[in-house]
């Protein structure tokens, strides 16, 4: 029993460090250290999710029926990768620009972004996994049920209720973890970080756990090398007499699979991050599932002849071990087909439920809204809610299938059904890829066909006779036709079954495909696609189908944010508009920017949603004249080129915008410049003119009475004071505009602050009375007292100054509101003009010839300061007389205390 | 360096280049037919050993292995295939100018 509690703590430790690792590189991701997340390493490791427990453990049991034929299901997806030039680049890169989201999307989106297609392959899709991840349950369970009867030899294997407990809980926390770190973000193409990152790690766990076991078995159980190939010499394997076909067949069939199956098409193509990860893996890969089957045969040998006669080969992986009391491997073992079940559950789910919702849930839910949810609903929340009760929905499909099948021997053969069934996207995707001239009618009548033959050919009789097929219709065929019997099709009797079904359903497949492409009439949007998806390496950007004009970007940009979230959507329509040349927020609906809005879409919601959610708004995707034309093979070079002439020209006319915008601002600025020059000699004249006129006379004048002298000489003093102040505060207007100003943060009260002020402006007089309210200005200030003293100092002197009323007074009003200083000076004086109120706070602007004194300079520089303090002052129309609001943010004060 | 070595050179290089991915596409069907090997044994007087079989397969996926790294170890990402047959001219000039 304890043997068994250290296996669940174990297990339940190592859920823990799953969940750690994979919200660790979420959270590195999202700081933005993601080098080392990107690298091909992790690449490389993830597509290991095609090792799945059923090749974890199922390798050693098909080794230990068939012997060396095991091999075949690792060479195909061998060659497959060593070929990365033929195929998987292409593929990667097709995904890459045109922001494929799983193979549902891939070949809807080739295909005219046809949504039909897109459920047919999701339906396929989902028929084919829902019993693999069945068959991922079961080996938990299998595994956990070998410990508890190794852990308890006297007790019979646990009753079937408890092993269908345990798969309950595998399911519901694989839900949970999918749901937590698979769907964080809707975009697709954003990479799901905290997963990969996980199965990168059980990659490694799954391939140490296989070795370990191997080592042990050849260097502890049979003693050596030499001494463990003649131990497979004497086994009942040691003869190799594998069947051409079947050698052929299942190398070609995982192939295949490979490139097929939703969840290596997840990690394969849509968690790819760089292309170039690809040369790594192209090597890697190989290495690594030459690896995984390395000891598989050694350990089937050794697993003959020590087990008792009748044990589970499929176990021996598992059972070795733990015959030999070697506990720690056995547990280790066990979290090896722990992590190969949990790995591959996840990413299916996740791929599944991809498809599921953007390709059923979404235009569904779209069909029903209709255009209204693209003002009023919010499309993300939707589509984030359908892929998490998708993913749910998978789990449980599995486990449903699980129970259904009563996790009987039904499920073992599941592994190459399932691989059969998903190789009928194959030749729609290789077709799509290749040839220009595969058309929608051709991939759909392939798919069909092909879905069609293996569900009778493979799926149903899977089941046994008497469960969907009736004996007699296995022994005969459908009203006694013996040429359609299921497995002995159009009389090819003796068959391999797979090789049957995998032969009939890939010719009628092939043949419907080509047939029904050479025989149809592509629509615009299909030999378009067609051409982007072929010509891939020559032009990945050829110009899009829309054409704008009828669009509008606002309505555009509301749906966007509603899919992308406003964030991204305002940065990506404010990028675009930036390219065109135009301020803000709102491009050009031009063909350009709503085929990148639309790709960019096509993450989140998939290709053939994307396509109606901006034909909705736009009002129908146009391919103009000049698509078709660059589809047309003769005149695609004459029309690449003149296209760039077009875009050429289209850029010229955005610069030559763009030039004319900057010359305005430059005349502008020029303007201003004149302007302020004009002022600033105006005011530097009239002192200099005066000093120059009594320095004249003091020069010139040989009698002036001492008195006269002292008068002169007192008017040059004054002029140069007042040049000096007006430098001073040119100077100081300078430093603050040009936002060189240190600020000198200080704490004190508003009331010793004004004091300061008001004795600075020349205090109270009986011709200038002020009234304030001490109680309201006992408020702590934590700002650069200095500077806003000169502010209050400008206003008070201002009142002082220019207040025509006697006396004047001069009223500072002091509030706080919502964390917001306000002080508010009103004088009694006559007001100022409305036309005026806008110009005070410009430079050297005065308000008549009033009163001679400042040069028009200390409302601006007040302005300038609040600035920088983070507040402002504005002028505050209403009042009995001229008034101005100091405004300034409290929270600095809050954060001195 | 003369202008007519440099070109010589590039030529030479993206003529490298191509027949480099031109192994990468052979590799795997020449995989393919080396693995299918084993299956010629079976003729023999006494029919294949498992042993024999299972050492072939596993040296030649190892060989395999080591051949994709150095191809794909020189097939640098991000060129592609030359779109045209003169594609590769220009390239190399570009190249050239690293």
């Amino acid at each position: 029993m304890t043997v068994l509690n250290i296996l669940v703590l174990v297990c339940l430790l190592y859920v823990v460090l799953l969940f750690g690792v994979a919200f660790g590189a979420d959270r590195a991701a999202r700081q933005g250290r993601v080098r080392w997340l990107r690298s091909p390493v992790v690449y490389t490791l993830s597509l290991s999710i095609y090792c799945t427990a059923w090749t974890f453990y199922g390798a050693v049991g098909f080794a230990a029926r068939s012997g060396l034929e095991f091999v075949t299901i690792y060479l195909g997806p061998t060659l497959v990768m060593i070929g990365w030039w033929w195929t998987l680049r292409r593929l990667v890169r097709v995904g890459r620009s045109q922001r494929i989201t799983s193979i549902a999307d891939l070949i809807s989106s080739r295909y005219g972004k046809s949504n039909l297609l897109a459920v047919l392959v999701t339906v396929l899709a989902v028929v084919g996994t829902t019993p693999y991840i069945a068959l991922q349950l079961q080996s938990v369970t299998l595994s956990f049920a070998a410990f508890a009867a190794f852990a308890e030899p006297g007790v019979p294997t646990a009753p079937l209720s408890d092993m269908q407990s345990t798969a309950l809980w595998v399911a519901a926390g694989l839900a949970v973890f999918t749901i937590l770190f698979g769907t964080r973000n809707l975009d697709a193409n954003e990479r799901h970080h905290g997963v990969v990152m996980a199965i990168a790690m059980e990659a490694v766990v799954k391939l140490c756990a296989l070795l370990a076991v191997g080592v042990f078995v050849v260097w502890g159980l049979a003693g050596g090398v030499a001494a463990m190939l003649d131990r497979i010499e004497a086994s009942e394997i040691a003869r190799f007499d594998v069947s051409a076909g079947r050698w052929v067949g299942l190398t070609m069939l995982s192939a295949m699979a490979f490139l097929c199956l939703p969840r290596m098409f997840q990690v394969m193509v849509v968690e790819n991050e760089d292309e170039d990860h690809l040369r790594t893996a192209a090597w890697a890969f190989p290495g690594y599932l030459m690896l995984m089957s390395l000891f598989v045969l050694p350990i089937a040998a050794v697993g003959l002849d020590v087990m008792p006669a009748g044990t589970n080969p499929d176990l021996f992986v598992l059972t070795l071990p733990l015959m030999d009391g070697r506990d720690g491997l056995a547990i280790l073992s066990f979290l090896g087909g722990f992590s190969s079940a949990t790995s591959m559950v996840i990413v299916a789910a996740i791929a599944l439920s991809t498809m599921v919702s953007n390709h059923v849930v979404m235009p569904i839910w779209l069909h029903y809204s209709g255009g209204a949810a693209m003002v009023s609903g919010d499309v993300r929340n939707v589509a984030l809610t359908a892929r998490r009760i998708s993913i749910v929905g998978v789990l449980f499909l599995g486990y449903v299938y699980f129970r259904i099948s009563g996790g009987g021997t039904a499920l073992a053969a599941m592994g190459l059904i399932a691989f059969v069934g998903v190789a009928q996207f194959l030749p729609a995707l290789m077709g799509g890829l290749f040839w220009r001239g595969a058309t929608r009618t051709g991939a759909l009548a392939g798919l069909c066909t092909g879905a069609t033959i293996w569900l009778y050919c493979l799926f149903l009789p899977s089941f046994g006779p008497a469960v969907f097929m009736s004996e007699a219709l296995h022994e005969a065929g459908p009203w006694g036709i013996g040429w359609l019997q299921p497995y002995a099709l159009f009389g090819a009797e003796g068959m391999d079954p797979v090789l049957h079904a995998l032969m009939w359903s890939l010719l009628f497949n092939v043949g419907s495909f080509l047939l029904g492409s050479l025989l149809s009439f592509p629509q615009p949007l299909e030999r378009l696609q067609g051409a982007q998806f072929v010509n891939v390496f020559d032009h990945s950007g050829t110009p899009g189908g829309w054409s704008g004009g009828m669009a509008q970007s606002e309505d555009l940009l509301i749906m966007a944010q509603r899919i992308m979230g406003a964030r991204e959507a305002q940065a990506l329509f404010s990028a675009a508009a930036g390219r065109q040349g135009v301020a803000g927020y709102l491009p050009e609906p031009s063909p350009d920017f709503l085929q990148e809005l639309e790709r960019a879409l096509a993450g989140s919601v998939g290709a053939a949603t994307a396509h109606a959610m901006i034909a909705q708004i736009v009002g129908g995707a146009a391919v103009s004249v000049r698509d078709l034309m660059a589809v047309a093979d003769e005149t695609a070079q004459i029309m690449e080129y003149s296209s760039q002439l077009e875009a050429k020209s289209q850029e010229l006319a955005r610069t030559a915008r763009q030039l004319r915008q900057a010359n305005e601002k430059l005349t502008q600025i020029s303007v201003q410049k004149d302007g302020f020059l004009s002022q600033i000699s105006h005011e530097l004249r009239t002192p200099m003119t005066s000093i120059r006129a009594f320095s004249e006379i003091l020069r010139d004048t040989d009698d002036l009475s001492a008195e006269d002298k002292h008068k002169y000489a007192a008017i040059i003093h004054d002029e140069t004071v007042r040049l000096t102040r007006l430098l001073d505060d040119l100077l100081d207007l300078s430093v603050l505009e040009n936002g060189q100003v240190d600020l000198n943060v200080q704490s004190g009260t508003l009331e010793a602050l004004i004091d300061r002020a008001v004795r600075a402006a020349g205090g109270e007089t009986e011709h200038f009375i002020i009234h304030r309210d001490r109680e309201a200005e006992r408020v702590d200030l934590s700002t650069d007292l200095d500077r806003l003293a000169q502010v209050f100092i400008n206003l008070v002197s201002n009142a002082r100054k220019y207040c025509d009323a006697d006396p004047a007074v001069l009223s500072i009003r002091t509030a706080v509101a919502e964390d917001q200083l306000v002080v508010d000076f009103v004088d009694n004086g006559g007001g100022i003009p409305t036309e005026m109120q806008a110009m005070i706070f410009e430079k050297f602007s005065r308000i008549g010839e009033t009163k001679a004194g400042g040069a028009g300079l200390g409302l601006a520089i007040c302005r300038e300061i609040m600035a920088r303090l983070g507040g402002y002052v504005s002028y505050l129309p209403g009042q009995t007389g001229p008034a101005f609001r100091v405004s300034l943010p409290l929270s600095g004060r809050m954060a001195a205390q | 360096m003369s202008p007519e070595r440099v070109s010589v050179f590039l030529a030479r290089r993206s003529y490298r280049r191509r027949r480099l991915a031109d192994a990468a596409r052979l590799l795997p069907l020449a995989g393919g037919v080396l693995f299918c090997v084993p299956l010629l044994w079976q003729g023999a007087g006494g029919g294949a050993r498992t042993v024999a079989a299972m050492i072939y397969v596993f040296v030649l996926w190892a060989v395999l292995v080591v051949i994709s790294g150095l191809v794909s170890r020189h097939l640098r990402g991000g060129e592609d295939e030359a779109g045209g047959a003169d594609g590769g001219g220009a390239k190399g000039d570009g190249g050239g100018m690293e």
